[in-house]
C-alpha cells in the first residue's frame, strides 16, 4: 500500500461498515468503557473507603503509599497475560489486571484526600463535638472532593489503557483494531484503532478534570 | 520453574535489551526537562500551559502512542528508536513538572545572595540553583525511571525486543513461569534502579542524608 497512511486510517474510520455491527466502532466503543467502568468501580469499592480509613487513622500509610509506589514498577502487559493464563480466556483475568492496576491510584486519592484536611480544622470540628464519623464525612470528605476525584482520574487513565491490551487476550475493546491490523500488515487499521483509543483516553481525562474543577468546594484551596 | 532455569541466556538477553531501550529515555527526559521547565517557570501562563500538556500526554496509552509515532516520523513500527522516542516523551511528560517544582522550591533569597556574592548567571544556575533543586528533581527521575522500565514491556507486542517478549512468547505458548519471569523481573529491574538513583543521590547531594526534606 502507497500513501500517506493517516489519510487512510481516515478513509478506514469514515467508512460506514465499520460504524455498524457486533464489531463495529460504537459497539467496540461501548466495550472498551464498560470494561473501564467496572474496573475502576470494583477497584473502588476496595480502595476508596480504605484509603479514608488509611487517612482518617493514619494506620498503614507507609503500607499505602509504598503499594502506589509499586504498582507503577508492576508491566500491564504481564499482569494481563499472566491472568489469562491462570484464568483462562474471558473478562475475569483483564478485569483482576485493571482492579489491581487501579486500586493504588484510587487508595492515594482517598487517603491524601483526608490527609490534604487543615488538621486545625479537623480539631475544631472534634472541640465542637463532633464524632469522628462526621469528621470524616462532613468535613475530611467534602474539603478533600478533588483528590478523590483525581485518583479516579488516575486510575481510569490506566484501566482505559489496559483496557487496550485486554484485546490481546481475546476480549472486545478498541484494541481489536490494533491488534487485527497487526496481524494482518493493516497500518492504516491500526491508526484508526489508535487514534480512538487516544480520544476516547484524552476525553475521559478531561471530562474527570473538568470533574475536579466542578467539585472543588467553595474557600477551599484547590489542590 | 524449569523453564527459567532452561532459558536463562535468553532472559538474561532480554534484559539487557530492557536495560539499553529504558536508560536513553530516562537520561533524555532529565536533560531536556530542565530548560523546559526553566521556560515555563519564566512565565505564568506558559507553566500552566506546560502542566496541562503533560497531564493530557501522559494520559495517551502507550499502545497507541507506539503505532502512531512511526506515521508521523517515519521510523518503523519494530524500531527501537520509535520505543525510545515515544517513552522519552512519557518521560518528559512526567519530569517536566516535577523540574519546574523542583525550581520553584529554590528560594529566591538564597538566589539573589548568589547573585551577590558575584555569581554569574551560569554559575549561579550550576553551583547554587540546581543542586538545590536536586532533592525535588531526584525524586521526578525516580518516578520516571520506573514508569519507564514499566512501560518498555509494551513494546512486546509490537516485536521489539525487551521483558515484555517474554509475556507474549509466553502467553503464545502458555508457559506462566515465562510470563511469571517477566514480570518479576521487570519489577526488580525497576526498584533496583529507584535503589541505585537513591544511592546516586545520597552521594550527589549529602547534605540530604541527615534530616529528610521536610516542608513546613
Amino acid at each position: 500500500m502507497t500513501g500517506n497512511p493517516f489519510l487512510q486510517a481516515l478513509a478506514w474510520l469514515a467508512e460506514a461498515a465499520h460504524w455498524s455491527g457486533p464489531s463495529g466502532i460504537p459497539m467496540r466503543t461501548l466495550e472498551h468503557l464498560g470494561y473501564t467502568a467496572l474496573g475502576v468501580f470494583v477497584a473502588a469499592l476496595i480502595a476508596v473507603p480504605l484509603g479514608l480509613l488509611v487517612g482518617h487513622t493514619g494506620v498503614g500509610k507507609s503500607v499505602a503509599i509504598a503499594s502506589a509506589g509499586a504498582a507503577r514498577a508492576l508491566p500491564t502487559l504481564g499482569l494481563v497475560t499472566l491472568f489469562a493464563l491462570l484464568l483462562g480466556i474471558g473478562l475475569t483475568a483483564p478485569l483482576l489486571a485493571f482492579v489491581v492496576l487501579a486500586v493504588p491510584s484510587l487508595l492515594a486519592g482517598a487517603y491524601s484526600a483526608v490527609e490534604s484536611a487543615d488538621p486545625a480544622t479537623v480539631d475544631a470540628a472534634r472541640a465542637q463535638g463532633m464524632t469522628e464519623w462526621q469528621i470524616l464525612t462532613k468535613v475530611e470528605i467534602p474539603l478533600g472532593v478533588p483528590l478523590i476525584v483525581g485518583g479516579f482520574r488516575g486510575a481510569t487513565v490506566q484501566v482505559v489503557a489496559t483496557a487496550m491490551l485486554a484485546a490481546y487476550v481475546g476480549n472486545g475493546g478498541l484494541g481489536r483494531y490494533i491488534f487485527l491490523g497487526l496481524t494482518s500488515q493493516d497500518y492504516p487499521q491500526m491508526i484508526a484503532g489508535s487514534l480512538l483509543v487516544i480520544a476516547l483516553a484524552l476525553l475521559l481525562d478531561l471530562a474527570l478534570l473538568l470533574l475536579q474543577r466542578v467539585t472543588a468546594p467553595r474557600g477551599a484551596k484547590t489542590a | 520453574m524449569s523453564w527459567v532455569l532452561e532459558n536463562l541466556d535468553l532472559i538474561a538477553a532480554r534484559t539487557g535489551s530492557h536495560l539499553l531501550q529504558a536508560l536513553p529515555p530516562i537520561l533524555v527526559a532529565l536533560a531536556l526537562s530542565l530548560p523546559l521547565a526553566k521556560l515555563a517557570n519564566s512565565q505564568g501562563w506558559l507553566r500552566t500551559g506546560v502542566t496541562t500538556t503533560s497531564g493530557l500526554l501522559y494520559a495517551i496509552p502507550s499502545l497507541p502512542l507506539f503505532v502512531l509515532l512511526p506515521g508521523i516520523i517515519g521510523t518503523s513500527v519494530r524500531s527501537p528508536l520509535n520505543i525510545a522516542i515515544a517513552l522519552s516523551l512519557y518521560g518528559l511528560a512526567l519530569m517536566v513538572p516535577a523540574a519546574s517544582d523542583a525550581f520553584r522550591s529554590v528560594s529566591r533569597d538564597v538566589l539573589s545572595s548568589a547573585t551577590a556574592q558575584g555569581y554569574a548567571p551560569t554559575a549561579r544556575f550550576f553551583q547554587v540553583e540546581l543542586p538545590l533543586a536536586g532533592p525535588v528533581l531526584l525524586a521526578g527521575v525516580r518516578v520516571v525511571a520506573v514508569s519507564t522500565i514499566s512501560l518498555v514491556t509494551v513494546g512486546g507486542v509490537l516485536g521489539v525486543p525487551s521483558l515484555g517478549m517474554l509475556f507474549v512468547d509466553g502467553f503464545r505458548r502458555g508457559i506462566i513461569a515465562e510470563i511469571a519471569a517477566g514480570v518479576v523481573l521487570t519489577a526488580v529491574l525497576a526498584v533496583l534502579t529507584d535503589a541505585l538513583l537513591v544511592l546516586l543521590g545520597r552521594a550527589l547531594m549529602p547534605w540530604t542524608r541527615q534530616r529528610s526534606v521536610r516542608r513546613p
